[in-house]
């Protein structure tokens, strides 16, 4: 049996994905300045998990990858979210 | 004649998993940091003023740039053009480089103004302080630790495309040794607004 091999993914692609995460970066310190209150995190969070999803997806090949690379994502995401929610329901609640 | 047993979606999902334990380790960080921050939301602020947002800002494109050479180097071997791949994974190692250098001022200027764990100085500052900055100092100290691993795997990976190991045909170390920087940067994306940005 023959390996599935991934295409090689063209360089023009690898650089405009580098570059989207360049004004990402500026997007995030330019709103970091404004005061938004409990926003501002969000907000971080926001630009951060969009990076993210970039860097898995292009950087990481998650894009060409079997369905169970892509399930695997989601149940650490469920996982760790399970993690913070039960810690914010003890933590808040003291 | 031998058979050659391998399987390289499996070596790449081994290593997948093993990311999900790298994310569960870092997440565990992120958590305590949410906390302490929903305790102490005006000392946090206060404590990340006194980050050097320029050199975390510099740190932040250096390892985006890293990020893009190793992604890089594996279209190139790919390609079976492994003079260019070599050339891409020594930047960056290069670049792996220039942030430990960048950390190495950026803690000494901190460390110099009597702000590290422990210190006499951070104790006056009250808990809230304390806390932002033992956590600073554990999770970018895990992160360049990670950064070191990762520069040293990618050095071997180098090597191993000088000798023919790595080639076209069989390149899984180096998409594995890929997808471990792919996760220290990934780290930094969340440090870096979490910890320099907060106002």
């Amino acid at each position: 049996m023959t390996e599935h091999k991934h295409e090689p993914i063209s360089y023009r692609t690898l650089i405009l994905t580098w570059l989207a995460l360049g004004i990402l970066t500026g997007v995030t310190i330019a709103v970091s300045r404004i005061q938004l209150g409990a926003l501002n995190v969000w907000m971080a969070l926001l630009i951060a998990s969009t990076k993210s999803t970039l860097v898995l997806f292009i950087f990481m090949h998650l894009k060409e990858e079997a369905r169970l690379f892509k399930v695997g994502i989601l149940i650490l995401l469920v996982i760790l979210s399970i993690f913070i929610g039960l810690t914010f329901t003890d933590v808040l609640y003291r | 004649m031998s058979i050659e047993h391998r399987d390289d979606t499996g070596a790449r999902f081994g290593m997948w998993i093993f990311l999900y334990t790298e994310v569960i380790l870092f997440g565990g960080l992120f958590i305590l940091y949410a906390v302490a921050l929903a305790k102490f939301p005006q000392q946090f602020a206060e404590a990340s003023h006194k980050l050097n947002i320029y050199f975390g800002a510099a740190n932040t494109l250096v390892l985006l740039a890293s990020s893009l050479t190793i992604a890089m180097a594996i279209t190139a071997v790919q390609r079976n053009k492994p003079k260019q791949a070599m050339v891409l994974c020594i930047s960056t190692i290069v670049l792996a480089i220039i942030f430990l250098i960048n950390k190495y001022f950026e803690w000494s200027a901190e460390i110099g103004h009597g702000i590290y764990p422990g210190s006499e100085h951070l104790a006056e500052m009250g808990p809230g302080i304390t806390a932002f900055f033992n956590l600073y100092y554990f999770t970018a100290g895990l992160h360049g630790l990670h950064i070191l691993i990762g520069g040293t795997l990618i050095g071997v990976v180098t090597v191993f495309i000088a000798k023919g190991k790595v080639n076209s045909e069989r390149y899984t170390l180096l998409e594995n040794s890929a997808l471990y920087w792919h996760l220290v940067d990934l780290v930094w994306v969340f440090l870096f607004p979490l910890y320099y940005l907060i106002l």
